[in-house]
């Protein structure tokens, strides 16, 4: 054992650092940051920006520029990117007739056509259509979703069409660890596709597989490119984010109904506002055999399904 | 108070002239205004009704052949195969004299002895259906495009419901005076592609355009 006497442990300085070195130390910690941000091509301005919701008019404004000058030269196209808000007094239900439903699967891909999905490779569907057995009713054990038939309905066979059902109780929000994923006021759950990281937390906390991540670029061609754009909807999305069905923002904001509603060919999707007595939705409510899917989970979807039969 | 007092039966009065003209006759009911909305006294929402699919290649109107009435008796007709060869609409009960006029061929004919033109046809439909009929008003049966707070288009029985052979089996997208609508078809429907798994999807993406 040493004799020799310890002064003090050599990392800590005992006296506070000289004012000079510490402004120093800030200036290079951050010239640090910047460099290693642009070599893997984050824009500062993205970096430093205020969550959606704390967005001046005026950020709003230059945020949505940027997305459609991100979309200019990516695509080489003009977009329109809106970021309407939600409209006072409504919220958004949704209703799907199950004894209606043939499993056409034209929902499916008028939504990617809306939305500017990817195409392939990966290749992203906001909806999945279930086929199920007549004698077991709605059972995911005996669901497939890979059905391939020359006509539909197959005998014996009914289809359960699933896709985001914006719960008033999501437990993809309560996951996501930087908000960027919130129920906004008119019920739908959107994303900022800017502020998601990636982790996928929110896809193992959907209990209904409504998430969807874009594992690679996605591949849209640009003659296929949506140019009625949300910023929260179907703006067209970078590698690595999550996305999801936000019924189809970009147009119920409007007035409009979703991509897939028009697309059905049997009529079996409903939309409307819930808070207005007169709507269809609310008829169907009040007169039609309704449930939601996973009732037990306690989400509370505003998706509901029913039977007109 | 004398204001208050003109005010209310004045109120009234504006209520009913409205619902009054929302109430025309052969088009589904319009929803009237919401009134616990709390914003936005909603305008009545226009409905635009569908184009519906047209008449087989040069049999309208019916008239052209059935000038003259003759035998109002049911039986096997010797013409109109293409009907009588799909014809299932409760055929054990039901012939051509149930739904079309026997004086006048160009129109349909309701259970009353009403005449109705084949652009009603639904009124002719929602004697028996009442309570799809009752839906399809509300917007609960059928399908709508459009608005869902203001202008839509609704489609008739007609565009999804072969008459003589009513039950659902397809429809299929045409082009009539311009406008798009749908015509009922025979046959099912063949279902889009089924989604990749995700083992299919595990080669390199195909090059294109959209790069980052």
């Amino acid at each position: 054992m040493t004799t020799e006497k310890r002064t003090a442990l050599p990392v800590v300085a005992d006296a506070p650092l000289d004012p000079a070195r510490r402004a120093f130390l800030r200036t290079a910690a951050a010239g640090a940051a910047v460099a290693s941000m642009s070599a893997c091509g984050v824009n500062l301005d993205d970096f430093l920006r205020r969550h959606f919701k704390e967005l001046s008019p005026e950020e709003l404004k230059r945020v949505l520029a940027k997305v459609e000058q991100r979309n200019r030269d990516r695509f080489g196209k003009e977009t329109k990117v809106s970021a309407t808000g939600a409209r006072p007094g409504v919220e958004f239900g949704y209703g799907l007739d199950l004894s209606r439903c043939i499993g056409c699967r034209r929902c499916v891909y008028a939504c990617v056509k809306e939305n500017n999905q990817s195409r392939s490779n990966p290749q992203i569907h906001w909806i999945r259509v279930l086929e199920m057995d007549k004698e077991h009713g709605v059972d995911l054990a005996r669901a497939e979703s890979y059905y391939e038939s020359d006509a539909v309905p197959r005998p014996g066979k009914f289809y359960f069409p699933v896709q985001c059902q914006q719960c008033r109780n999501p437990p993809c929000v309560k996951a996501c660890p930087t908000q960027a994923t919130w129920k906004e006021k008119d019920g739908i759950v959107v994303i900022d596709y800017d502020w998601c990281i990636g982790c996928r937390c929110c896809m193992s906390a959907c209990p209904y597989g409504a998430r969807h991540f874009n594992w690679a670029t996605p591949t849209l061609p640009a003659d296929e490119l949506n140019p009625n754009q949300h910023y929260l909807g179907n703006r067209p999305r970078p590698k690595g984010v999550v996305e999801k069905c936000t019924f189809c923002v970009q147009r119920t904001r409007e007035g409009r109904y979703p991509a897939c509603l028009e697309a059905c060919p049997v009529g079996a999707r409903k939309f409307g506002n819930l808070l207005d007595p007169e709507s269809e939705i609310r008829r169907v409510m009040e007169t039609k055999r309704v449930f939601v899917f996973k009732e037990e989970l306690a989400t509370h979807p505003q998706f509901y399904y029913f039977y007109a039969t | 108070m004398r204001t208050s007092r003109l005010a209310l039966p004045a109120a009234a009065l504006v209520v009913l002239l409205a619902a009054l003209a929302r109430a025309s006759p052969g088009a589904p009911a319009a929803p009237s205004a919401p009134q616990h909305a709390p914003v936005a006294p909603a305008k009545p929402a226009a409905l635009i009704q569908a184009e519906p699919p047209p008449f087989s290649e040069g049999i309208y109107p019916c008239s052209a052949c059935h000038a003259e009435q003759k035998d109002r008796t049911r039986r096997e007709l010797g013409f109109h195969e293409e009907q009588q060869s799909v014809f299932d609409h409760d055929s054990e009960h039901r012939w051509c004299l149930d739904c079309h006029d026997y004086e006048n061929r160009d129109v349909l004919r309701l259970a009353n002895g009403d005449q109705v033109p084949f652009t009603e046809s639904y009124r002719l439909c929602g004697q028996c259906h009442g309570d799809k009929y009752r839906d399809w008003r509300a917007g609960v049966h059928g399908k709508r495009i459009g608005h869902w707070d203001g202008e839509k288009t609704y489609f008739l029985c007609v565009n999804c419901h072969n008459p003589h052979s009513p039950r659902f089996k397809g429809v299929k997208e045409i082009v009539v005076d311009g406008k798009r609508t749908t015509a009922p078809t025979l046959a099912p429907m063949r279902p889009e592609p089924r989604p990749r798994r995700p083992d299919e999807m595990r080669s390199p993406a195909p090059a294109s355009g959209a790069g980052r």
